[in-house]
């Protein structure tokens, strides 16, 4: 078994008992903190498939930034009756069953599977230039408009953020009660 | 060398982690943060097969994913809380407006 097989069952196992706690945990701050430490070890993957600048967007972007949001929100309407209440749906082994039989049914999928001819980057190229190097030759040369549309999509996204959690001025001084109220009376 | 079978088992059992969560937790926040395992199944997939294949199309893939996913994370949140401050709940099963 050689260092780079070690390394993966390493990350592989963390990984998958991290993200099975993340998903049963009771208390919904440790469930964030497990992901973040799940992303870790993703970007430590990354590193093993040679796409080092991925493992630093993967921890900078989803670790530093996504997950901090989650953090926030989780904290912005802790309730404190999380850990009395039931965390699962009415038939929770209805949904284990379904995800049960999609891994089945993707682990005899992949048992037909062959790779295909191979790019235009094979890994030797990559190396040379350095991935990187690379990702960025082929992101602004092929991939300019996408990259910009993504952009656009970033933007938006940030704008409508703002929008949705924005408490509305006429509310402001009426207080939380109109609110639900006002859904309230919408149903009489 | 990692065979690719192991990764594309790994990216597997992420997302199917990921779907038991959507589906059985209560909490919007965390059905979030099943989709966010959901997305990062997919991105190691494409991240091992572009690897393996020799095409930088799955990493370049894999970036736009990462930056759709931040989008998504700070839209979904934003009604999470504008949920949360109309309805004082965040639990799926407690949102029956639309079922008449």
């Amino acid at each position: 078994m050689t260092v780079q097989q070690i390394l993966f069952f390493y990350f592989a196992t963390v990984i998958v008992l991290l993200s099975l706690g993340a998903v049963t945990m009771r208390n919904s701050v440790y469930s964030v903190l497990m992901v973040l430490a799940m992303f870790f070890h993703m970007a430590g993957i990354y590193l093993t498939l040679n796409a080092e600048f991925l493992a630093a967007v993967q921890v900078v972007v989803y670790a530093g930034a996504v997950l901090v949001l989650y953090l926030f929100v989780v904290f912005l309407v802790n309730l404190k009756q999380e850990a009395r209440i039931t965390r699962f749906v009415k038939h929770p082994a209805l949904g284990g069953v379904m995800a049960g039989a999609l891994f089945l049914m993707l682990l005899f999928a992949f048992g037909s599977f062959s790779l295909g001819p191979q790019g235009a980057w094979p890994v030797a190229a990559i190396e040379e230039a350095t991935f990187t190097r690379a990702l960025a030759m082929e992101l602004f040369t092929r991939y300019l408009l996408p990259f910009e549309v993504v952009g656009l999509i970033l933007l938006i996204a940030v704008v409508g953020g703002i929008v949705l959690a924005k408490r509305e001025e006429s509310q402001e001084g009426a207080g939380r009660e109109t609110a639900g109220s006002s859904i309230t009376r919408g149903e009489a | 060398m990692v065979p690719i079978s192991w990764y594309l088992t790994l990216s597997a059992a992420i997302f199917s982690v990921g779907v038991y969560g959507f589906l059985t937790r209560r909490n919007v926040i965390l059905m979030f943060l099943s989709l966010e395992l959901m997305l990062n199944a997919a991105n190691l997939n494409l991240v091992a097969l572009g690897h393996y294949m020799g095409d930088l199309r799955g990493p370049i893939l894999t970036f736009f994913v990462i930056a759709v996913a931040a989008a998504e994370a700070a839209i979904g949140l934003g009604l999470v809380v504008a949920l949360f401050r109309n309805r004082r709940t965040v639990y799926a099963d407690e949102l029956t407006e639309l079922k008449g």
